[in-house]
């Protein structure tokens, strides 16, 4: 006996756009994807009694935009990034700066911080750009430690107390649904960024950049673009939490923005990009209930992950898609 | 002459701290991103083994320590590491997981402040070229120089070490010789973290055991690894003389707060320079794009 998946006749008739034919085909295509958005829109409302749940979908989304662009380094540009921490950090700090120093509305800061942090993250990790191997995983493992360090010890940007009285948001509705629309925009505008032309190389140099090299596109260049656009989701990210806590200190370099995101890719599904969604809504408010336990969260992080690798390496989104596609049957062989 | 006498102690330190990683790198292409934390675990068995249980004595609790490092390094790659070989991305994700839950699980189960200090071996200190060096350090010295001469041996004279790199120089050629490349990979994680955990051992009482200790000896160690040309043995001793050198010079002239500015100034511009490393050479043509 073995499984044999087929295809069900909804998807292959719904595959092509002209197919469509009726309400439920329709439907097929369209209900997982309105189940994610309206879910989503509806969650503050759902916890509108427990603001402190409130408070958490505001990280969740956040460690969402992080989750992206891990997968998105990771699956689609073939570098792995394991400080997503310095990617908040300088988004962070960014926002801190513009906000606090040059004096800019939250409206502005946010976006310039998010365009600058982008800028300098990809102008630093530029180096490693033009090498293949472990390089970028290296020197991105270095950084948040570093500019930690060098914080600390150079006592500049606050030192170790931080950049205080960043404007907060004006409500807290504000500041569910920023968040909220951002990082749902950004995840369709990356499904269909990934199909477009340029996606369609960045994939190709993960592959197989010779060739491209061979078709006479810069693989550094098409790598600048991959990561300027990972180290923006990033940044947003890190900008975001810091007008949320109206603070920006060394603890936007902490472990848990590095690991929280790599964690929640694996278990979502490398390569789907929903999936990266789908693992930071289960892993953040995980973490939440298990707020007692101190850094023995990131014990558990760890041991899921490289249980999820080692066992189960597709991940939980691949494995519903594959369940809604296709059904199974056991045949004689 | 301080500058010179601490310049050398520095860097066959760096140099100790080091070499298991590319070990590793060189042998299984695995990088190894729970190096740190095998050194900080095996500094704490030792410190298990010395206070807590029984009180062995200390060559013994040493031995113990990192015999069981070692153990636990050929464990990561018999059972997870051997199950994602070749994939790049699950490799770096699982080893660099396995490390942080080592080291946090560690500071969740207590590992923090400064009770935690393995003694020197001997105390007391003596003068070298009008500089006071206290034994420890030339212990470190000896030690540092003597792993590199029996690394040096090992690799030349037994079959087990040129298997090792006859592995590192082409895989498929020494799987077809006959030569097992899981085997090797097994044993050189095992050797490699044995490294670790003796770099533990010799450069701990120098100071206490925490958990920061890990990540500054991982950050150190594939500082030197990058500069050096990864998975090349010649290029860590000299990169970690350049490094070891530059550091001492910064904390000397300077001050000590750069020293990790230093290491990462060194990578990012060996990366623009010559990205392989001084001695990369024979892997040049598959690192580069």
């Amino acid at each position: 006996m073995r499984k044999e998946r087929i295809d069900r006749g909804l998807k292959v008739r719904t595959e092509g756009i002209y197919a469509i034919t009726s309400a439920r085909e329709i439907l097929y295509l369209m209900g997982p994807r309105i189940l994610l958005i309206v879910g989503l829109l509806a969650l503050p409302l759902v916890f509108e009694l427990a603001p402190y749940w409130k408070k958490v979908i505001n990280i969740m989304c956040a460690y969402a935009l992080l989750a992206l662009a891990f997968d998105f380094l990771a699956n689609y540009v073939g570098l792995v990034c394991l400080g997503g921490a310095f990617f908040t950090g300088v988004g962070g700090y960014f926002a801190a700066i513009f906000n606090v120093e040059v004096g800019l509305p939250i409206w502005l800061s946010m976006p310039l911080a998010t365009i600058a942090g982008a800028v300098f993250c990809t102008v630093v990790l530029l180096p490693c750009l033009p090498l293949r191997g472990v390089y970028f995983a290296i020197v991105t493992l270095m950084y948040p430690l570093l500019f930690t360090r060098i914080i600390e010890a150079l006592n500049i940007l606050g030192g170790t107390n931080g950049m205080t009285g960043v404007a907060p948001f004006p409500n807290a509705y504000v500041e569910n649904y920023v968040i909220i629309v951002l990082a749902l925009a950004f995840l369709f505008a990356m499904r269909r960024f990934v199909n477009e032309d340029a996606g369609l190389v960045l994939r190709a140099v993960k592959d197989n950049d010779q060739s491209v090299r061979a078709s006479g596109i810069s693989v550094t260049r098409m790598r600048i673009i991959g990561v300027f656009i990972a180290s923006l989701l990033g940044c947003l990210a890190g900008a975001y939490i810091a007008h949320l806590y109206m603070w920006a200190g060394i603890s936007l370099f902490a472990l848990d923005f590095s690991i929280i995101p790599i964690a929640a890719v694996v278990i979502g599904g490398g390569g789907t990009l929903v999936g990266a969604l789908i693992g930071a809504f289960i892993l953040v408010p995980l973490s939440e209930i298990l707020r007692a336990f101190g850094t023995f969260r990131i014990v558990i992080y760890c041991i899921i992950l490289t249980g999820f690798i080692v066992f189960k390496s597709e991940g939980i989104m691949i494995y519903l898609q594959r369940k809604y596609h296709q059904f199974e049957r056991w045949v004689k062989v | 002459m301080e500058l010179l006498v601490y310049g050398i102690i520095n860097s066959i330190t760096l140099s100790l701290v080091s070499l298991g990683f590319t070990l590793v790198y060189s042998i299984s292409r695995v990088p190894n991103f729970a190096h740190g934390a095998l050194y900080v675990a095996s500094g704490y068995l030792t410190w298990l083994f010395l206070n807590q249980f029984l009180g062995f004595p200390y060559f013994l609790a040493i031995l113990l320590g990192v015999i069981i490092t070692s153990l636990v390094g050929a464990a990561i790659y018999q059972f997870i590491l051997v199950r994602i070989r070749g994939m790049e991305i699950s490799e770096i994700i699982a080893t660099y997981a396995i490390g942080l839950a080592i080291l946090e699980g560690l500071r969740w189960g207590g590992l923090r402040g400064g009770t935690f200090v393995l003694p020197a071996f001997f105390s007391g200190s003596v003068s070298i070229l009008g500089v006071s060096v206290d034994y420890q350090r030339l212990i470190i010295v000896g030690a540092g120089v003597l792993t590199f001469i029996i690394l040096y041996l090992f690799t030349r004279l037994t079959k087990i070490g040129l298997a090792f790199r006859g592995i590192a120089q082409d895989e498929r050629a020494a799987m077809m010789l006959g030569i097992n490349s899981d085997m090797t990979a097994v044993l050189s994680l095992a050797i490699g973290s044995a490294l670790a955990g003796l770099a533990a051992v010799l450069l701990l009482p120098l100071g206490n055991i925490v958990v920061e200790g890990g990540y500054n000896v991982l950050v150190f160690a594939v500082a030197v690894c990058v500069i050096g040309g990864l998975g090349s043995w010649g290029g860590v001793i000299v990169a970690s003389f350049i490094i070891g050198f530059a550091q001492i010079m910064t904390e000397y002239f300077i001050s000590a707060h750069y020293q990790m500015v230093v290491a990462l100034l060194a990578i990012i511009i060996t990366l623009l320079v010559k990205p392989s490393g001084i001695f990369g050479k024979q892997k040049e043509l598959e690192e580069r794009v």
